[in-house]
């Protein structure tokens, strides 16, 4: 079978639509409302979960001969914790503020529902290059999802972008402007009402096109 | 009956599957059942119809218990207007004053609920849903007056969508529309909602008055909050002339709102009376709690703030409020007690009215549930006997 063969590009895109990981599978939602208060948060943790779940899916794949059925959990467990304690330790290296507030968030990539679901259900079946395809499509189509709601919340909550201001400040009120800042949008309650609204979005426009 | 048969023959079939304003049929319905009885009504056998009276005109009992509320409300913001200023002014130019500062409130949260409720009737192809009538006249009596217009309605906009829409519309919502509103508005945009400085409205209507100045004044719940003494007398809380949200001023305006719902049946009476006897039981119990002023006495709590609007308008609410009529005791009674444990004990907190009706609105289904699952077991153990 080639590289990038039908079956493959399916395997790579199915997770960025119509089996996305949080919009369909709704896995994952709980570091989705916990990072996303701001863009650049997102964009990290969408890009750390991409690297994990692809290294993940790979080397599970490439030992799945090998594990014991009886302890397969454990040494997936072992095998994300070690990528997620080497990816955490690059954050702090690289990006420190972005590790900050991140918090306990890298280290709980660990029990994401997503990385132990392809595990679980992809690596333990396929080979290595088509568990990287999968692990990289979900871990991008979580990212997406991140990266939408991020964007909402910091334009709406606090005018920003990346931490740019968008919105001018002589428009606020303390400035003699009319407009304030939605203080829920950087509350996660307003998250998760954000991420329903991208999930009825995405269902929408999927079901028309059945 | 002259103009409802030229209605019902000329102007109707415009609206109708084939007509040239099809696409407002909703919008056209609405108002032909407000105005007058619809043509197709139940048919005699068979149906199981309890009561005459259909949801609109439930409603607007609602909607006229709550006009001498926002009558005193636009007369209140007109008086504590020329109060700030140091003017002094006759009725007619407060209330004038308070017309035109309320008004526009009024009318901005019934355009965008009945816009909103009116696009989803459409375009589910149902019937209009009456909801909003009293939801749109309740906004505006809950917010601030100098809360600005667009946030109104956008937190309208929120609750209309997110409170009941997405629940199945009129009757389906879990939680008070227009509390969702509040609530919405209190966490969005803290510094209009937070109770410890609701401004008296200066600056906003100078293009009318010609005075600059933004004068604010405290609520007593923020005095209290902050640890000042109370400045509003026992007879302004209940006469209503006092800073505060627009129409939950008034003991006596409320009052007689009260006395319309419950000689209409709209309203129940137990959960009022719980509502009330709870508060009353919590503002005892933590009568040494609640603030180092000395003027305030504990039966107060009962007067400022949202306390009577919430448990006359919003407690009451048929939809959110319990339905089994020993739920309606615990129901209101949870009620009292939980908004002045809010107010006495948080002091993130000034007023804890709105969000003791939302917690138990989440809990009044289980109440039911208790209720109703309470007396099977007794029967049960009755005919087992």
């Amino acid at each position: 079978m080639s590289l990038f063969s039908k079956e493959n590009g399916a395997v790579f895109t199915g997770p960025l639509n119509i089996n996305n990981p949080i919009a369909v599978q709704v896995l994952g939602i709980c570091s989705a409302l916990a990072v996303t208060s701001q863009l650049k948060p997102a964009i990290v943790m969408g890009l750390s979960v991409t690297v994990i779940t692809a290294f993940a899916n790979v080397i599970i794949s490439l030992i799945r001969k090998t594990i014991p059925n009886r302890i397969r959990i454990i040494v997936q467990l072992v095998v994300v914790a070690a990528l997620v304690t080497i990816v955490s330790n690059i954050l702090k290296a690289y990006v420190y503020d972005v590790s900050v507030q991140l918090s306990v968030y890298v280290g709980l990539i660990i029990t994401n529902c997503i990385l132990m679901g392809r595990l679980e259900a992809f690596a333990l079946q396929n080979g290595p290059w088509e568990s990287f395809l999968d692990g990289v499509g979900n871990g991008l189509g979580y990212a997406v999802i991140l990266v939408i709601v991020g964007f909402v919340r910091e334009l709406l909550g606090s005018g920003t972008l990346l931490g740019f201001t968008i919105i001018p400040s002589s428009v606020l009120m303390e400035n003699g402007g009319l407009y304030l800042h939605n203080g829920m949008m950087t509350m996660p309650a307003m998250a998760l009402i954000i991420l329903a609204c991208v999930i009825w979005a995405h269902r929408s426009i999927n079901d028309k096109e059945k | 009956m002259g103009l409802k048969k030229y209605i019902d023959q000329k102007v109707k079939p415009q609206f109708e599957e084939n007509g040239k304003l099809k696409s407002f049929r909703s919008l056209f319905d609405g108002f032909y059942t407000f105005m007058y009885v619809p043509n197709e009504t139940s048919k005699v056998h068979g149906s199981h119809i309890h009561d005459a009276i259909d949801s609109k005109r439930i409603m607007s009992f609602v909607v006229i218990a709550l006009i001498p509320c926002l009558l005193f409300g636009m007369y209140n913001v007109g008086f504590q207007h020329y109060r700030a200023i140091g003017e002094s002014a006759d009725f007619i130019s407060m209330f004038l004053y308070g017309l035109a500062a309320v008004m526009p409130k009024v009318v901005v949260s019934y355009a965008v609920g009945l816009g909103i409720e009116f696009t989803v009737a459409q375009w589910k192809k149902e019937e209009i849903q009456e909801g909003f009538l009293v939801s749109g006249m309740l906004i505006p009596l809950i917010v601030p007056i100098n809360c600005p217009l667009w946030i109104i309605a956008v937190a309208t906009a929120f609750a209309v969508i997110f409170a009941k829409e997405v629940f199945g519309g009129t009757g389906m919502n879990i939680f008070n529309v227009a509390l969702v509103t509040r609530a919405f508005l209190f966490f969005a945009y803290p510094t209009m909602m937070t109770g410890d400085k609701v401004w008296v409205n200066g600056e906003y209507m100078d293009c009318i008055t010609g005075t600059v100045d933004g004068v604010s004044a405290a609520t007593p719940l923020g005095e209290i909050a902050s640890g000042q003494a109370v400045s509003t007398n026992v007879m302004d809380t209940i006469t209503g002339l006092m800073p505060g949200s627009i129409g939950e001023t008034s003991v006596i305006a409320i009052a007689i709102g009260a006395i319309i719902l419950l000689w209409s049946g709209v309203a129940s009476w137990k959960t009022m009376f719980s509502v009330f006897v709870g508060g009353a039981l919590m503002a005892f119990l933590f009568k040494g709690h609640l603030s180092n002023t000395g003027n305030f006495e504990w039966w107060e709590h009962l007067t400022v703030g949202g306390f009577c609007f919430g448990a006359v308008f919003m407690a009451t609410d048929p939809v959110t409020s319990a339905r089994t009529e020993k739920g309606k005791y615990i129901y209101g009674f949870l009620i009292g007690c939980i908004a002045i444990l809010v107010r006495t004990l948080n002091p993130g907190f000034p007023e804890g009215m709105m969000l003791a009706i939302l917690l138990m609105n989440v809990f009044a289904p289980l109440i039911d549930y208790c209720v109703v699952q309470a007396n099977i077991n007794k029967r049960a153990k009755r005919a087992n006997k």
